[in-house]
């Protein structure tokens, strides 16, 4: 397979933006539905990406949401500058969530987003510093090896 | 089943312009995003008492077939707005999620 067939998708996050909250994971959904891709993996992709949309928009100071597609897998890279996650281990279990109140209300907050991003991604890693950034590397296969 | 079916056989008011010819698969009810992201299958009609802009972007991802707001809840006016927008109908109906899904099991949903 030619490595340099791929693409590149960058969306900037914004923190408490409710509004267009979503918007980034509905265009890489259109975008992975208009290239053929099976309905099984956009599903996954636009889940992974929904929770880490609503994750830098909940947690964060802001940041970015980054999509690179190729024939072979989806990559996606969620990056923020923000108060980071001290404790990771306890962060991915379910139901631990660090959302205040007001948040729950509108239906988040309800631990589950990185457990969610965890079980639809083929790998998984995440990187936090406190007080300065967390990132989230998730690869979906499309084809399964 | 078809929702213009349900929308009549459940008396159900149509908050977002009427595009209601399409079918139901089943029906999933949760208040939490993340579960409903999850968990909903798709072309199902989903039942929550969430009604802020939030719940229009995970109905497209999950590709429901339309919401229904229980408990006869406000829904905000840019909620409705982007819903015309991406073609995902919102019904509502003063009955609880509960009553609601057995009136569709009774319906055969």
């Amino acid at each position: 397979m030619n490595e340099k067939n791929f693409i590149k998708l960058e969306y900037e996050i914004l923190q408490n933006d409710f509004t267009r909250a979503g918007e980034a994971s509905s265009n890489i959904k259109k975008i992975l539905k208009q290239l053929g891709i099976e309905a099984k993996i956009v599903r996954k992709v636009a889940i992974a990406t929904y929770e880490a949309e609503m994750n830098i928009v909940i947690h964060s100071y802001g940041g970015m949401i980054k999509v690179i597609i190729t024939e072979q897998y989806v990559d996606i890279y969620a990056i923020d500058k923000g108060p980071g996650i001290k404790d990771i281990e306890l962060a991915m279990k379910e139901g631990y969530s660090t959302a205040p109140n007001h948040i729950r209300e509108l239906g988040f907050g309800a631990g589950m987003g990185l457990p969610n991003m965890k079980r639809c991604s083929d790998e998984f890693n995440i990187e936090s510093i406190p007080n300065e950034k967390t990132e989230v590397y998730m690869r979906i296969y499309i084809n399964k090896i | 089943m078809r929702l213009d079916k349900i929308v009549k056989e459940l008396g159900l008011e149509v908050l977002t312009e009427r595009d209601i010819e399409k079918e139901v698969k089943g029906v999933y009810i949760g208040d939490l995003l993340s579960l409903v992201m999850a968990n909903a299958s798709e072309n199902n009609l989903w039942i929550t008492i969430q009604t802020h802009l939030n719940i229009i972007a995970v109905a497209t991802l999950v590709g429901l077939s339309a919401i229904l707001i229980a408990e006869g809840m406000e829904v905000e006016d840019e909620t409705i707005k982007k819903a015309n927008e991406v073609k995902i109908p919102i019904l509502r109906s003063k009955l609880s999620a509960y009553e609601l899904a057995c009136r569709l099991y009774e319906l055969g949903v």
